[in-house]
């Protein structure tokens, strides 16, 4: 047994010597001090990564059988649904695994927006997260093509039309994403392209980036103090717990099956999410000539739907359909820039005055108001509810330079509560 | 950091004992996933038995290669009374005469490997490498054999079988050619790709 | 802060169970039951007899469904499947071409496969079937009460009989909601109402021909609901073992669950301390 060990040992260090494994083994998990006090709110950023992984498997498992082309695509996604053996099961992890992706990415930005994760000096870790975002946005958007059903057909050719919406270039711009004067079969073919092979590379590229800028500055609290401020005569924060095994087996683990029997309950028992997951219109095969009553997008981008739809009004010379665009690109973007605005001597919503908290109150409110008249067919009320709910979005961002400057905030404590 | 009062015993067990639960929900995992390799619906449905007319076959005749039985080649070959004679004159230079291994439904586990005697069923497989075998009825001298008394020959790799598709030996081919199972709906229709009592 | 995410969240869910057809006639409901086999295969017989005839099943292959119907092979190609050339491995298609259907009926019968999830559950195909009614106004000389102005033929009117849209003697509403009743004999106050007015008040505006079909109303009933079941399966085969691996999973994880979280708190005493 000691000579196994000590066999063992020996090959470790010719690998070590040739390639950094243990070292970069302990840096970032066995040697990486993670706060103490982390709190549930720290599982979404481990849960996002679980959802990447079974959304690669899947998705690669079901191009094996999906044909990328217009006149077979509806037919393959049946044809995995009934004739491949367990092709449903795969399905129903990739589609569930689409939506659970976007659920653990919002409460894993919520996090950073309550505790004040993208404060100096995290900047960078907050505008890889944001591309991150980014990118699974349009990682979702050629994914729902895919299937080519009625509502992915029309949510895809609404989508593209926005691009005529840019002054000057925009129609020739939407004929060139579509390469076709209609949505089409060359167009889903260069989405699967897009779908499949680029951006999942720039995703994980992205994913690299923001877990190496996080391990660089260590990881934030929700007291939003520096626990590399004590140390102990190792040089060790005395506030820190190495994040292998404490955190991945004490936390991470038993948190990551609980979500894995949310999910499961959600996938096995309700696939469609009543409609939400899975749109009832999406069950047609893709028709040029019949738009379904009601064109909402998936659940995750209708809170920017309803931003879009919120602006009715030309302004300054420029068509309501121009403002649309930018009011959607705008919500995106400003995000973006959340660390710069945030001017807040202290980072932990706990710690920060009651305007900060009213605001991110309001503003989480709003975005679930958005989301929800997303879903639905507009009216006049709810238009103004949501121009109202966009403005209060925007304030939120817009106002933070001057609340978090003129608010009194409470004393930090010195070391982790 | 220190694991001082830590339950080593207790720990260790639980180590154990999540890891094994683990290990098992990865194999659950797995099993889509492997599972979703194997032939689907479609495939099985391409692959169902056919139903063959062979009322019009004269001595003689093959049928073939058609698209049966899991889309492999199916020849099939009605053999005059000469061929059938000529099976049992140049055994000793075949690998396995007697069929045994299983290369054939134990029906066709005879010296014509087939029902009927004059009605050759086989799947056009070189059981080499998989290129499909040449029929060559003819009684007379080949290029790839001077003392040839007609039979399949594969141009892949030069292996030979005779009028009931056994292998000779000294070639690269293992393996008798395969016979499918099928079976006699009535005197003129086959059914290839079951046996008899299946379905 | 919990809080504030949980309860829009709930009203959200609460706004998903709205149904209602296009044309605005509530639906009636049916408890579709994937393991009642006898009703999906009295469904699979309607539906062959009666629809297959226009409206394929083209994603769905006769095997499976034999397999899953509980149905031999032998007996599904003798008494289901009309034509000889099926195989029992052959999608469900028949041989209308798109063309004529459309000079036919103006627009090619849809596939049905998918139809259950396209409206969002039997309820729509259920209601839909049973409400057919005689207008001459129509070229096909019926109307539907769930599918205004529809292009198809009343399939099943043999079994069901002709249904007119009538006015309706009902009681007049008195101020509390309930029926207004005569103070001298205690009868109902009664007033005609047509069409939408009937169905606001939850009567059904059609009346049944007495004697014009060869069911009665019960047994047209049950054979619609059949078909409805039928094509509640069709829209997911995989739903049966769907649930069933469900379980398992479900019962798998909490099992895992337990130990993970044992082992999960031994790690944790050493962060206190």
């Amino acid at each position: 047994m000691a000579k196994l060990e000590q066999q063992l040992k020996g090959i470790m260090r010719w690998v070590d010597d040739r390639l950094p494994v243990t070292e970069t083994y302990e840096k970032h998990m066995s040697k990486y001090y993670a706060p103490k006090n982390f709190n549930i709110w720290y599982i979404f950023g481990v849960l996002s990564f679980v959802v990447l992984v079974n959304q690669l498997l899947t998705g690669i498992w079901l191009t094996m059988s999906y044909t990328p082309t217009g006149e077979g695509a509806f037919k393959s996604i049946e044809y995995i649904m009934r004739d491949v053996e367990y092709g449903w099961l795969l399905r129903y992890m990739h589609s569930t695994g689409a939506s659970a992706f976007f659920v653990v990415v919002y409460l894993h930005m919520f996090r950073g927006l309550m505790y004040g994760s993208y404060q100096k000096p995290r900047e960078l870790i907050w505008v890889f997260g944001m591309l991150i975002y980014l990118a699974l946005m349009a990682e979702g958007f050629f994914g729902y093509l895919l299937p080519w059903g009625n509502m992915s057909y029309w949510g895809a050719q609404v989508i593209v039309s926005l691009a005529g919406a840019i002054p000057v270039v925009g129609d020739s711009l939407a004929v060139w994403v579509r390469g076709d004067f209609n949505m089409s079969g060359i167009t889903l073919n260069r989405f699967f392209a897009l779908h499949v092979v680029a951006v999942p590379i720039v995703l994980l590229v992205l994913v690299v980036l923001h877990i190496l800028a996080l391990h660089e500055v260590g990881s934030n609290n929700p007291d939003g103090v520096d626990i590399k401020k004590h140390l102990d005569e190792d040089g060790k924060p005395l506030d820190g717990i190495p994040f292998h095994p404490y955190y991945t087996i004490g936390h991470d683990v038993p948190a990551i099956i609980m979500f894995l029997i949310i999910f499961s309950a959600v996938m096995f028992f309700f696939p469609d999410g009543g409609g939400y997951l899975l749109e009832h219109p999406n069950y047609e095969p893709a028709d040029p000539l019949k738009t379904p009553n009601l064109i909402a997008p998936v659940w995750y981008y209708t809170p920017y739907y309803s931003m879009l739809r919120a602006a009715t009004f030309p302004l300054f010379g420029m068509t309501a359909k121009f403002w649309g665009l930018v009011v959607m690109a705008g919500a995106i973007a400003i995000l973006f820039v959340v660390p710069w605005l945030d001017k807040s001597p202290v980072k932990s919503m706990r710690y920060k005055g009651l305007p900060s908290k009213l605001f991110l109150t309001a503003f989480v409110i709003c975005f679930f108001i958005l989301g929800y008249l997303g879903t639905v067919h507009p009216t006049p009320m709810r238009t103004i509810v949501a121009q109202i709910c966009t403005a209060i979005y925007f304030a939120f961002f817009l106002l933070m330079p001057w609340y978090t400057s003129v608010e009194k905030t409470k004393p930090v404590p010195d070391r982790v509560t | 950091m220190s694991d001082e009062g830590i339950n080593e015993p207790r720990r260790n067990f639980l180590i154990g004992a999540t890891s094994v639960i683990g290990l098992a929900g990865v194999v659950g995992v797995a099993i889509p996933f492997i599972g979703s390799w194997n032939p689907s619906a479609k495939a099985l449905a391409a692959g169902a038995p056919i139903r063959v007319d062979i009322s019009r076959m004269e001595p003689g005749d093959i049928l073939g290669p058609i698209p049966a039985w899991r889309d492999k080649p199916v020849f099939i070959v009605k053999r005059t009374d000469e061929m059938l004679a000529g099976l049992n004159s140049k055994t000793s230079r075949l690998a396995d005469p007697d069929s045994l291994e299983d290369q054939q439904p134990e029906y066709a586990r005879n010296e014509s490997r087939s029902i009927r005697p004059d009605v050759l069923v086989l799947i056009g497989i070189c059981t080499h490498l998989g290129c499909s075998p040449k029929f060559k009825p003819e009684v007379a001298p080949q290029e790839f054999d001077p003392e040839w008394v007609g039979g399949f020959y594969c141009p892949c790799h030069g292996s030979k079988f005779d009028m009931s598709g056994r292998v000779y030996s000294g070639v690269p081919a293992p393996t008798n050619l395969e016979v499918p199972p099928y079976y006699y709906e009535d005197d003129s229709v086959l059914v290839i790709g079951e046996d008899k009592g299946v379905a | 802060m919990l809080k504030t995410i949980l309860i829009p969240l709930t009203l959200l869910l609460a706004a998903m169970g709205v149904q209602a057809s296009e044309a605005g006639y509530p639906l009636d409901h049916m408890e579709p039951d994937v393991h009642d086999q006898p009703s999906l295969q009295r469904g699979m017989q309607t539906y062959m007899n009666y629809c297959m005839g226009c409206h394929s099943l083209q994603y769905q292959r006769y095997k499976r469904t034999a397999d899953d119907l509980g149905i031999p092979d032998a007996l599904m190609l003798e008494h289901l499947v009309f034509d000889p050339a099926t195989k029992i491995g052959d999608l469900i298609t028949n041989n209308m071409s798109t063309e004529n259907a459309k000079k036919w009926f103006g627009a090619a019968p849809p596939d049905l496969t998918l139809h259950n999830n396209l409206k969002g559950g039997p309820d729509w195909i259920y209601t839909y079937l049973r409400t057919f009614y005689a207008d001459s106004k129509r070229p096909l000389g019926v109307n539907n009460l769930v599918f205004e102005n529809v292009g198809m033929p009343h399939a099943l009117v043999g079994l069901q009989g002709t249904q007119n849209y009538v006015c309706k003697q009902v009681p007049r509403l008195a101020a509390n909601g309930g029926g207004m009743r005569d103070p001298l004999t205690d009868e109902y106050i009664t007033e005609e109402l047509c069409g939408n007015e009937l169905v606001e008040r939850g009567y059904n505006p059609l009346e049944l021909v007495e004697g014009s079909g060869s069911l009665s109303v019960a047994e047209y009933d049950q054979v619609v609901y059949d078909l409805a079941n039928f094509l509640y399966y069709m829209a997911e085969p995989a739903r049966l073992e769907r649930t069933r691996v469900g379980w398992y999973v479900l019962l798998f994880l909490a099992f895992f669950y337990v130990f993970a979280w044992l082992l999960g708190r031994e790690y944790h005493k050493a962060f206190h301390k």
